[in-house]
């Protein structure tokens, strides 16, 4: 077993909703350990898109502490978070969230503005990176030029092009066919296996979760079960 | 690629853009005719030299000066030449044909007013001629007047039909020099007027004095004093300053096209601010997404101002650029009640400003809201 990428100890976070605290998580402590691809499941409303936004350091806690990448995030300043967003998290959203005016390369090169970088070399990384995805060919398309699933695609270019430590997928595939989605969930379980990348996914699919190497289960803002995922399961 | 970005989200929604930019053009314009009416109103003022003085009767430009007071005032110290001058005030056809013309001691006149600009020959044939006056190239192409064309006026402030035969035809020196006037010998008026209102000879509307600039002060004093207590007190000011005196009975009128211009300006603000807080309202998906990327919210911020200053930018270089044009054919239309209609450097100046104050301004709310905006609940604005 790796070191824990993810540690939380007693992680607690409601939501206020006309005036009163609803709480979404309770007393979560678990780990993730270096170079896992784990799928947390649960029904809506159990707190996982929460427990995701927490580790990726989009949200805070309201109590509990949470390390991530070896940094305790909760006491980071906003800028700081920021910083720390920029060089350990990579994000894939179920609605890939690309900017429209911009070509696949340029929504690849995002993340590199904040590396200062020469524009050659960013251009050059964000084209291996659209190669690796196997968008070589599609460079200079526009999002709105392009497929759900080769969305998602320049989507996990830009999550990769940075380096993250981990890469955070909040429904990946939940807004494509069953075939881009197969497609999607090979090329995240390929960078988990030869990149090493740890991945942690949000799905309500059993299909797609089972393209994981464990599958957390939540209900009620509380963990309800850790199972293990067969090496056949999904795999493809 | 922040440029591209920007640039790109500027004109996203084509229809928008373009409808903000054609407000904003319009409003720059008509800032900038605006104010170039303003400035035209004190065209006269702008013009006026430093190194004049006018001496008229102190109790008002209505009542004349005994031409008996031009010796006194040349000897004055300080005093370098002296001219007179005296509105006509006559009608040319019709009273809507309105022009300014002056009475004047031609020899001294024209030295005084070197920036009336006119050929040695057309100079030589207008003194030489008792009769002969000298217009403006503005005027006579108003008019279609050419040297050898005989002018009738009918006079109002000196009755009786008058007639002066063209000689010359002289351009501005300046460009803000004056080239919508008519000129011509005060003697010969003086003659006519001498037989036709015998009280009314030898009685002149103003003296314009040769000085030192920097003496200024000093000599209209000393001018004003020589008539202390006689039948005809004197004022004497600054050229500028009697310019200033004839916009001043209007200055109301200028006042309200000067808060005209600005209410313009303030209109189209909130017209813009309207298209840039619809712009971040509509992606603030987008700007939740770069913060989570690990954009800061000055980044986001600065998107949103440099998206709000580019349209600016542009619907303002085109508003300057139309400035031009239609200034040259809204003077041309105005005749001769706007002698010099020229849009100044410091227009365009302000032109530039006002627009990119409006891009600024317009931007800020929207990219404090949008640098705000939390990551969570922008990203859950998606789809």
């Amino acid at each position: 077993m790796n070191d824990p990428v993810v540690a939380l100890a007693d992680i607690a976070k409601s939501y206020r909703r006309g005036g009163q605290a609803v709480p979404v998580l309770t007393c979560l402590s678990f780990t993730i350990a270096a170079g896992e691809f784990l799928a947390l499941m649960g029904p809506s409303g159990s707190g996982k898109s929460t427990l995701l936004n927490l580790i990726a350091g989009i949200d805070r806690p309201d109590s509990g502490r949470l390390v991530v990448a070896g940094q305790d995030i909760g006491r980071l300043a906003e800028a700081e978070l920021a910083d720390w967003r920029a060089r350990h998290v990579g994000f894939i959203f179920q609605f890939y969230n690309l900017m429209p005016v911009l070509s696949a390369r340029e929504n690849v090169e995002l993340p590199l503005l904040l590396k200062n970088l020469p524009v050659a070399e960013r251009r050059r990384r964000a084209g291996d990176a659209l190669a690796m995805v196997g968008l070589a060919d599609r460079l200079e398309h526009r999002p709105a030029e392009l497929s759900g699933g080769q969305q998602q695609r320049v989507a996990i270019a830009r999550a990769l092009i940075a380096d993250p430590t981990l890469i955070v997928a909040d429904e990946p595939t939940g807004d494509l066919d069953r075939e881009s989605a197969d497609d999607i969930l090979k090329l995240l379980q390929r960078l988990n296996a030869e990149l090493g990348k740890t991945v942690i996914m949000v799905t309500h699919d059993p299909h797609a979760a089972g393209h994981a190497h464990a599958i957390m289960h939540l209900e009620k803002g509380e963990l309800s079960g850790r199972e293990a995922v067969g090496s056949g399961a999904g795999g493809g | 690629m922040i440029a591209a970005l920007v640039w790109r989200n500027a004109f996203r929604h084509k229809l928008r853009t373009l409808l903000t930019v054609t407000g904003l053009t319009v409003a720059v314009l008509a800032f900038g005719l605006l104010s170039t009416v303003v400035d035209a109103w004190y065209a006269g003022a702008e013009s006026a030299s430093a190194a004049r003085l006018v001496t008229r009767n102190a109790i008002s430009l209505v009542f004349p000066l005994p031409l008996a007071y031009k010796n006194k005032i040349r000897a004055v110290d300080g005093v370098r030449d002296i001219t007179t001058s005296n509105w006509f005030g006559g009608v040319y056809k019709e009273p809507k044909n309105f022009f300014p013309q002056f009475a004047v001691e031609a020899e001294s006149y024209l030295r005084l007013y070197p920036e009336y600009v006119l050929d040695d020959d057309e100079r030589r044939a207008f003194l030489r001629d008792r009769r002969g006056a000298i217009v403006g190239s503005r005027l006579a192409a108003t008019y279609g007047f050419k040297v050898g064309d005989i002018v009738a006026l009918k006079g109002t402030i000196f009755p009786g039909p008058w007639e002066f035969v063209v000689r010359g035809i002289y351009r501005g020196g300046k460009p803000n020099t004056d080239v919508s006037q008519m000129v011509f010998h005060w003697d010969y008026v003086n003659e006519t007027i001498t037989k036709r209102i015998p009280r009314r000879a030898n009685q002149v509307g103003v003296f314009v004095v040769a000085i030192d600039p920097e003496r200024a002060a000093e000599v209209s004093l000393a001018i004003d004093k020589e008539f202390k207590n006689s039948a005809y007190e004197t004022l004497t000011e600054t050229e500028k300053a009697f310019q200033l005196g004839f916009v001043s009975m209007t200055e109301a009128i200028v006042v309200a096209i000067r808060i005209v211009s600005y209410l313009v300006i303030a209109i189209i603000l909130a017209v813009m601010a309207n298209t840039m807080a619809m712009t971040v309202r509509e992606r603030t998906a987008e700007y939740a997404t770069l913060k989570a990327l690990g954009f800061g919210p000055g980044f986001v911020a600065a998107l949103i101002f440099g998206e709000s200053l580019a349209i600016a930018a542009v619907g303002g270089v085109l508003g300057i650029a139309a400035t031009f044009p239609v200034a040259q054919i809204f003077g041309a239309a105005m005749g001769s009640l706007f002698p010099v209609f020229l849009v100044s450097p410091e227009t365009v100046g302000l032109q530039l400003l006002c627009s990119l104050a409006v891009g600024f301004l317009a931007a800020l709310l929207p990219a404090r809201r949008a640098a705000r905006v939390n990551i969570v609940e922008g990203l859950r604005s998606v789809g």
